[in-house]
Parts: structure tokens; C-alpha cells; sequence
């Protein structure tokens, strides 16, 4: 029996506290004898710390400590060594961590971390991506585990062979996850037992990392992580800030708080690599791809590698007789890049999709035509057929909606006043994952049920879908289910990343919610509570390894300034196909969020760097510019109805990535159709189009 | 943060003797900037002298024709005043391009004028900056610097102006009124912000603890005819990548008056006196703007990254002055 409250559109349930201000995040819970960390960054990007003078930190009113490489407790090597903070004196990135500075107040702990003075042997160093930099190298696999190269049929030859080819090289610059709420944290140690209330996307596995540095049992770690004010990859495992927290607070004895400024969310905590990639795509004259090559260049740090899979979109995107993707690395004196929404297949989708545009316009065709005249029903990369694949009913649905049928493919034919006017449409694609994870459900003798998993809700509505799905599968209306999220006492659940929170947490529920009803089936209402519990890591681990995919197509409408070049979005517009929707109010926000952050990409975000120094320049929100709502003045996110069965028991496929994979491409492509120029360097920023109008 | 004093002024001579009295005071007005500032470290004052409730936030029409604007005027108030968008539009649309609605709910008129640069390398305490430590260099010259000066600049000092106010001003021929130490004074603002020159920390001719108390515009039935237009890299809330405030006066079609002043080119709001005197007394035509431009920019130094602002000043010149014509 199903209530029906999936595919029924919920506000948020936390809605009221948040928008009242009663949600507590991280640093809100109020803490007797609770003092204040700050993190002091490394002034130089490489070398060894000789001399830390804490003289005036101390001295400065309301200064408790200063924790730093020589006097901070001790932590256990972990997998991950830039977690291993204030161990050592060795600096390995400009902003590196090398001191906290606790105090009775947030602003006596920032003075004294100014007075904090540290003296460094400094050596040699290279921060900037090239594609001929000496340092290159083959990883062993890509994030999270994918073959580093694919080879299959014979590319060089045939793309020599073809009649038509495109040759291209798309360079994006690093881009930087701003989450509104920072990485923060609330520690504190009892007896040996660490609790921490922590903004992060996964508790289970923040506590798992913490028991680890702090060498207690997991069982003594508890992390609260109620509500997050956003993550986008970021906040995917346990970073700087809990950790530096946890052991200011051992070393202080007292509970500690520490929020990260805005400057210092550029580099410590992660962002996405710069790339360089260079696609070809050969063709026959009808359009068919004969011969596709990715070759992805992408940086990691000195001391963890971390491996952009920015090429692995292509292996299954388009079919093609002769393929190859390549992926290599540099380690640079940088911070280490990790996960922000769709790593790898949002780099690299702006790159194919980029190309295949370019494909397009070299045969004649039109690129929704192209892209569905290469549509497979059997996966490039697996050779088994798609367990779903709506590319091409995205595509049709969304050239319909747009209005694409009439569209003139010359570019530069558009006038509106001192506009040019082009549009544009890329194609979308995201890996459709669960992961293993528990849940309990109980049953309460008033008739009301109680749904317990640790679950993280980053903003995404995450907690209203469990809670919809939860219903469903007790069978009873929503009102009479109540859910507990982001807490580590709760049932161990996977992280809110790669599109799998929601498959992979409904999927634990759904089971513990059938195996309750299998213990109330046969009595009246319970006199007591009864409970039961599930655990998915055998079913999950033993579901067939089938291509699962979400698609998608954007459609997009700039106009560039003819004189100034300023580039603007008329409309922005996606069809998706991601499975069951659960609740379309938060499915839109999510999928309009990751179009958005498409178009961020496309025109406004870039880290700049000094090499000089080492570092960003533009490290807060005033420099680093993400878009605005007057920049575009329509964005629209549709779906298709799609049932596919062999997903998961919810029959969703992920909504928080699809959205941004291939939204930069529809935009530059776009900007190609209004202007005549092809930008393959993003941003696309005025400075790279001013004078279009004067170009022949 | 470095802890720091709050004095709430009596009266404006109050203010001004607080501010001689303290090497390390600064006055407070909206604090959009100054704050920011604080927490960074760029700026560490030992007391903030709130002027915001002192009696100068008064627009007042004047026996000449003219404006008087006081200091503590919100930029939102002065953007939706009446007289100011019938007699100056230039000045409106300029407040309007800037910031955003909060912002400009908090920042003042004197505030506005006498923000600090944003250039990266001065808000950064990591970085060498002549402007915010004098003799530690100047990392914009051969750093990242798009965004920064074309004209005037030096090798101490490649900063810009950030304010859209300032330039609508500079246009209009505004005086500003300060009291200083000694009384108050009138500084035309073409001479108020200096060139970076070998003390870019120097920012304005006034005495160190000079308070702006207004700004009064001059009666000029030509400014009915002005605008501002402003490029940046998005649509809103984003500082100007190129400026211009225009007043343009024509006779038929032969311009009898014109004003001109950049933003976004140079260490202090850039009045264009060359342009105005090319495009002066001639028939006007958009050929005409962009030689006028093309004078003014004779001079221009373009540094690695910055040489699109040369056409692109060039084009906002061009189309902010036909727009005029045409209107």
C-alpha cells in the first residue's frame, strides 16, 4: 500500500527552523566554558617551519594557546596525510595549517593569530598547470577508481581516416567550493569520548576519521551534523576543521569552536583542478562518430593524489568504433583539489560537449541532431546496454520546449538592438550509484513511526525525501512518521555525495520500513515500541554491474554586447531524465542550483593565481565571482517521467550533479552561435569578446 | 581582531578633535568597507568615531540652483531623491550601478568617497603593498592585474578607485566640503584624490583626520542630459571593470557643454578633460566620441593584463554620449 506522499511536493521540514533561525548549525550550539579557535595559514607556499615565537599571542588578552607542530597532542598516520595536521614543521602549500590559535573570544583568538610569528626555511616552488610541465605523470587509477586510460578499436587511425575532424583544447581554471556556511566545528572531549558537532556531508565517515587520528574507539566519537549549509563536494569527508578543532580541544581541555573564514575556504578545504583538454572527434559526413579522444591534464598536491576522472564522461557519453581517454597528473606545491558537484564529469563535459559543437558545425548538422544520431543503447565503455537512456527523449523534449526547431545555425545572425544574440545545447550525463547503508524504523503505540539513519542533509531537502520515502514504504501518511537525520548514535549511512544519498539511505529505509511491517503484520498496534533494522551492504554489494546513467540536455539563450562583450542568459533551460522524482519542489531547486553553477562556471568563476606567491589572488566573494540572479532572466528544469528497475527500491537516480554537467558547454556554445567566437578557455569574460562586432 | 574604542561625536568639531587627538582613529560611517578592513587586518584603528548620527544626512537645495548632499546620506536615500534624479541622473544612476540594496542602505555619501581600493594585493596582509605598507612593493605592477590602473598609475602604485560615486561627482564639477583641525574648507573635487604617484598610502590632498561634512553639486541644467554607464563582469553587485559619467549639451547637433570622467582607470576618479575638449564646440557624431576617447587615452599605459579597458573605455564613451545625443 502506497500513501502516495512520493512525487508529492513537500516544503522542507525543516523549512520554519531555518527561516526562524532556530536551526542550529555547527558553531550555534550553545556550550558551557566554550572558547574559540583560529587557524593560522602558512605564509609561504614550500618549506620547513625553523622558529615559532609565541610570545605576543600569548600575551594578547583572552589568548589560551597556541597549538602548532610542537607542542599539538599526537595523531595516528592516517590514508590521509594532510589530515595529519600540526605533526610536523614541513609546509607543503601556502595556506597549509600550521597553527590554531585558541582564545575566550573569536576575536581575541583572530589577534592572536596575527601575533603568532613563525619563521620558515623556504625552498623552490611550482604552483601553475601546464600541459608541458615536467612533472607529468599516469596515475594509477582516477577518482574514485576508474581505469587511468581506455583504449578501444584503433584512434589514430581512424581519425586520420575521416573526413571530418575537430582538434580542440579547452583549459578551465581552478574553481573554488563556497558553501554559505564554512567548515565548521564544535569539539569536545569528556573522559576520552570526543563529541563534535560538525558541518560536514557524512558523519559515519567523519567519526570513522577521527577515531582513527585520535586513536579511540569509534564508539567513543559522536558526530552531530543536523544541518549543513551546503558542502557541493567540499565537506565529502572529514577536513581541516574538525580536526584542527578536535585537537585544540584535547590540547586546551576545554570545548573549542573554529569556523573558517571565506579567504580561507580558497585551497585548504579542497576545490576543482584547473584542467587542460585536448578532444578530437572524427566523423563521417553524416555526422557519425567515428573516432573520439579525451586527453585530461589535471593537478594534485605534494603529499595525497588526487585524481580528477575528467575524461570518464567520455567513455560512455558517445558511441564511436575508435575511442581513447588518457588522464595525467602533476603534483603541485598546491592544496590538494578533491570533490566539487560532478568531479570529473562536469570539467569534462564542458570539453566534449564543447567539441561536439564544434563537430557539428564542421559536418553541417545540427548539434541536437548530431548528438542523436550518436545515441547508443549499449554502453561505449562496458559493452552491456544502459539500464535507461533518455538522452535522446531529454534532447527532443527540451528542443521542443526551447524552441530550437527554427534556429538558424550561422552564427553571428542574430541582432537585437547593440546584442548578438546565439543559442545553444549540450548534453548531459552522471553515474546513477547506491552505497551500502542501515536504517531503523520503529513503531510507537500511539500509531506514529519513527525513522532513524544518519543521513546528511547539506541543504538539498534530503531529510523531507527520506521522509516521504518512509511513509510510502510504511504505508502509513507522512504526518504520522517522524525522521532523525545527521547524527553518528543513528544507524551508519553513507555520505550526501555523488548523487547517491538518496538512492542509497531510501534504499536502507525502505528495507527496515518492509521488515518492521513483517514483525507488526500479524498483531494488533504494538503495546510497546517495536523496531527493526536493515543493512543494504549485501544487497547493494551484490547488485549487477550495470551501466546506470542520469541524462540531460540544456538549452540556452545568450546575448553578448557587440561593443563591450558582456555576456548575458536570456534563458536557461533543462530536460532531465534522473529517474523517480521524490519531491519536485526540492528536485528543481536542485537541479536549477547545479544549471546555475553551470553558468558560474561558464561566465564568472575563475581562481586566479600568483605564482609568485603561490596563491589565489581573489579569495573572497567580492573577487571570486559567481553569478547572480540579473544575469540570467530564466532559468526552467524539467524532467521526464522515468521508471527503471533496475536501480534501487526508491527507483531514483541522484539529482544534486546532472544539473551541472554539460550547463557550461550550452553556454559557450551559445556564445559561439552569437558571436562567431569560440571561447575554450573559461570564464567566458568580456575581455575575451570585446570588439566582436568588429571582427570579420 | 584588534579590540578598538567606540566614540559616538557630540558635534562635528568633536569628531574632527577625536581624529587629531589619535593617530590610530578612523570615522565610521556605513562600515561596508572599513569593516571588512578591520577583520582583515589591512586596517587596525584604536577607535572608531561613529559619525553616522551627527546632523549631515540633510539634502538640501541652494540659493544658486544648486545641491548640498551631507555626509551620512545613504546611498539608496540620495539614489531615490527626487531632485537629485529630476536635475542629476547621472549621480542616481551611478549610486544605483553600485553594490547592492544592502549596502547601499548602509554606505554614506563621505563614506563612499573615501573607500579603499580593491585591489587584491592590498586586501591581502600576505602581500606586498606600498598603499597599505608603505616600502613593501607593489605586487599588482607585475602581479594579477585586470582589474587595476591604465592611466596615472606608477610603479609604486597600479591601484583604482573603486567608487561609482566619486565618478558621477568628479563629473559634475563637485565641491566637497571637509572641516579639518583648523575649520572647515572647500576642496574642489578635481583636487581632492590625488595621483599614487611615491605615496599611494596618501590618498587624498585633505589633512589626515579631515572630515567630509557634504558634497554640493554646482547648478548644471545640463546635467538633465546625463548618465552613467557601467561594465562589469556580471550583471550586479560587482565593481566596474570600465565606467563613464557623461553630461552632454548640444546645440543642434554641435556640442556646446560636455562632461566626461572614467572609473575603473586610474588611482582616483578620471575626469576627462581632454575628450571634453575634443568633443567641444564640434558637430557631434559617435566618430567624434571616439576620438575624443582615443585623446583621453593617449596617455594610457595598459599593464599585462589590462589592455581591453582601452577599448572598452573607448566603446562605453562612444555609447553613453550617442545614447545623450539621441535623447
Amino acid at each position: 500500500m502506497s500513501t502516495g506522499a512520493v512525487g508529492r511536493a513537500y516544503p522542507r521540514l525543516e523549512g520554519p527552523a531555518k527561516v526562524t533561525g532556530t536551526a542550529r548549525y555547527a558553531v550555534e550550539y550553545p556550550v558551557d566554558g566554550v572558547t574559540y579557535g583560529w587557524a593560522v595559514p602558512s605564509a609561504v607556499v614550500r618549506g620547513r617551519i625553523t622558529r615559532i615565537d609565541m610570545t605576543e599571542a600569548l600575551a594578547s588578552p583572552g589568548v589560551l594557546a597556541v597549538v602548532h607542530h610542537g607542542n599539538a597532542p599526537r595523531m595516528a598516520p592516517g590514508p590521509q596525510p594532510e589530515l595529519r595536521l600540526l605533526q610536523e614543521p614541513t609546509v607543503h602549500y601556502r595556506g597549509q595549517y600550521v597553527a590554531v590559535v585558541v582564545a575566550t573570544s573569536l576575536e581575541a583568538a583572530r589577534e592572536g593569530a596575527r601575533l603568532v610569528r613563525i619563521d620558515y626555511d623556504t625552498g623552490p616552488h611550482s604552483t601553475v598547470l601546464t600541459d608541458d610541465h615536467p612533472g607529468l605523470y599516469k596515475p594509477d587509477q582516477v577518482n574514485p577508481s576508474y581505469p587511468t586510460d581506455t583504449a578501444e578499436g584503433d584512434f589514430d587511425a581512424g581519425y586520420a581516416a575521416a573526413p571530418v575532424r575537430v582538434d580542440a583544447t579547452y583549459r578551465t581554471p581552478a574553481y573554488h567550493n563556497n558553501p554559505m556556511e564554512p567548515h565548521a566545528t564544535t569539539a569536545q572531549w569528556h573522559d576520552g569520548r570526543l563529541l563534535v558537532h560538525d558541518s560536514n556531508q557524512g558523519a559515519s565517515s567523519v567519526r570513522a576519521t577521527l577515531a582513527e587520528l585520535f586513536e579511540v574507539s569509534p564508539e567513543s566519537v559522536r558526530v552531530v551534523t543536523e544541518h549543513v549549509g551546503g558542502g557541493f563536494g567540499s565537506k565529502g569527508y572529514a577536513k581541516a576543521a574538525v580536526v584542527l578543532t578536535a585537537l585544540a580541544a584535547r590540547h586546551v581541555d576545554r570545548p573549542v569552536k573554529l569556523a573558517l573564514t571565506r579567504q580561507q575556504l580558497f585551497g585548504p578545504v579542497g576545490y576543482r583542478t584547473p584542467t587542460i583538454q585536448r578532444v578530437r572527434l572524427a566523423a563521417d559526413t553524416d555526422g557519425r562518430l567515428t573516432a573520439i579522444c579525451h586527453d585530461a591534464i589535471s593537478q594534485t598536491s605534494t603529499i595525497r593524489e588526487f585524481a580528477e576522472q575528467t575524461a570518464v564522461y567520455t567513455r560512455s557519453m558517445y558511441a564511436a568504433p575508435h575511442r581513447r581517454t588518457t588522464h595525467r597528473l602533476v603534483r603541485l606545491d598546491v592544496p590538494t583539489p578533491f570533490w566539487m558537484r560532478a568531479p570529473g564529469e562536469c570539467p569534462g563535459a564542458y570539453a566534449l560537449e564543447s567539441a561536439v559543437d564544434e563537430l557539428a558545425i564542421a559536418v553541417g548538422m545540427d548539434p541536437v541532431e548530431l548528438r542523436i544520431r550518436n545515441d547508443t543503447a549499449v554502453d561505449p565503455d562496458q559493452g552491456r546496454p544502459f539500464t535507461s537512456r533518455n538522452l535522446v527523449a531529454c534532447l527532443r523534449e527540451g528542443a521542443q520546449r526551447f524552441g530550437w526547431a527554427d534556429r538558424d545555425p550561422t552564427p553571428r545572425a542574430r541582432r537585437d538592438g547593440r546584442w548578438l544574440v546565439g543559442t545553444g545545447v549540450a548534453g548531459s550525463s552522471y553515474p546513477a550509484r547506491a552505497r551500502p547503508s542501515s536504517a531503523r524504523a520503529t513503531a510507537r503505540p500511539d500509531g506514529s513511526f519513527l525513522v532513524q539513519i544518519n543521513a546528511t542533509d547539506i541543504g538539498t531537502g534530503a531529510r523531507t525525501a527520506i521522509w516521504q520515502v518512509a511513509a510510502d514504504a510504511l504505508g502509513v501518511p507522512p504526518e504520522l512518521v517522524e525522521i532523525h537525520i545527521g547524527d553518528t548514535i543513528l544507524p551508519t549511512a553513507p555520505v550526501a555525495g555523488g548523487s547517491m544519498g538518496t538512492a542509497s539511505w531510501s534504499w536502507a529505509v525502505i528495507r527496515a520500513a518492509q521488515a518492521l511491517r513483517e514483525k507488526l503484520r500479524d498483531g494488533g498496534p504494538p503495546t510497546g515500541e517495536v523496531t527493526a533494522e536493515a543493512d543494504t551492504t549485501e544487497e547493494v554489494g551484490g547488485q549487477p554491474a550495470l551501466p546506470r546513467y542520469a541524462y540531460g540536455a540544456h538549452f540556452v539563450e545568450v546575448r553578448v554586447d557587440a561593443d563591450t562583450g558582456e555576456v548575458r542568459l536570456n534563458r536557461m533551460l533543462g530536460v532531465f531524465a534522473a529517474g523517480r522524482v521524490v519531491n519536485p519542489t526540492t528536485a528543481r531547486s536542485q537541479l536549477i542550483g547545479g544549471m546555475t553553477m553551470g553558468l558560474s562556471m561558464a561566465l564568472h568563476e575563475e581562481g586566479v593565481l600568483d605564482e609568485r606567491y603561490g596563491d589565489w589572488v581573489n579569495h573572497d566573494l567580492a573577487t571570486y565571482h559567481i553569478t547572480g540572479c540579473a544575469d540570467v532572466e530564466s532559468i526552467e528544469a524539467y524532467w521526464l517521467d522515468e521508471r527503471d528497475d533496475e536501480l534501487n527500491p526508491a527507483g531514483v537516480k541522484g539529482l544534486g550533479e546532472i544539473g551541472i554537467v554539460g550547463a557550461a558547454a550550452a553556454v559557450a556554445n551559445a556564445v559561439h552561435h552569437a558571436t562567431g567566437v569560440r571561447i575554450r578557455e573559461l570564464p567566458i569574460r568580456l575581455d575575451k569578446l570585446i570588439g566582436v562586432s568588429d571582427l570579420p | 581582531m584588534k579590540a578598538f574604542r567606540y566614540h559616538r561625536p557630540a558635534d562635528v568639531a568633536d569628531a574632527v578633535a577625536v581624529l587629531a587627538a589619535e593617530p590610530q582613529a578612523a570615522y565610521l560611517g556605513g562600515g561596508t568597507n572599513l569593516v571588512d578592513l578591520m577583520k582583515l587586518g589591512v586596517q587596525r584603528p584604536d577607535v572608531l568615531v561613529d559619525v553616522t548620527r551627527l546632523p549631515l544626512d540633510t539634502v538640501e537645495g541652494l540659493p544658486d540652483g544648486g545641491l548640498r548632499i551631507g555626509a551620512t546620506v545613504r546611498n539608496s536615500d540620495l539614489a531615490a531623491h527626487p531632485v537629485v534624479r529630476r536635475d542629476y541622473p547621472v549621480l542616481a544612476r551611478a549610486l544605483l550601478a553600485a553594490a547592492s540594496g544592502q549596502l547601499r542602505n548602509m554606505a554614506t555619501t563621505g563614506g563612499n568617497l573615501l573607500q579603499r581600493t580593491r585591489c587584491v594585493y592590498f586586501q591581502d596582509t600576505g602581500k606586498a603593498c606600498n598603499k597599505r605598507e608603505p616600502g613593501s612593493g607593489c605586487a599588482a605592477l607585475h602581479g594579477q592585474n585586470r582589474d587595476l590602473a591604465v592611466l596615472d598609475w606608477s610603479e609604486q602604485c597600479v591601484a583604482t578607485h573603486p567608487s561609482d560615486l566619486a565618478v558621477a561627482l568628479a563629473a559634475l564639477d563637485t565641491v566637497v566640503e571637509v572641516h579639518e583641525a583648523d575649520g572647515p574648507r572647500d576642496v574642489p573635487i578635481a583636487d581632492f584624490y590625488r595621483s599614487p604617484g611615491t605615496q599611494p598610502e596618501r590618498e587624498t590632498t585633505v589633512t589626515r583626520g579631515a572630515l567630509i561634512t557634504a558634497v554640493r553639486l554646482p547648478p548644471l541644467p545640463a546635467a538633465r542630459r546625463s548618465t552613467y554607464l557601467k561594465v562589469r563582469d556580471r550583471a550586479s553587485f560587482a565593481f566596474a571593470v570600465g565606467s563613464v559619467a557623461a553630461v552632454l549639451d548640444l546645440d543642434g547637433d554641435v556640442v556646446r557643454d560636455v562632461r566626461l570622467a572614467y572609473g575603473a582607470v586610474a588611482h582616483r576618479p578620471w575626469r576627462a578633460y581632454r575628450a571634453e575638449q575634443e568633443l567641444r564646440g564640434r558637430q557631434f557624431s559617435p566618430e567624434l566620441a571616439a576620438r575624443a576617447a582615443d585623446a583621453e587615452l593617449a596617455e594610457a599605459r595598459p599593464l599585462r593584463h589590462n589592455g581591453f579597458k582601452l577599448p572598452l573605455t573607448r566603446a562605453i564613451t562612444v555609447r553613453a554620449l550617442s545614447e545623450l545625443a539621441s535623447s
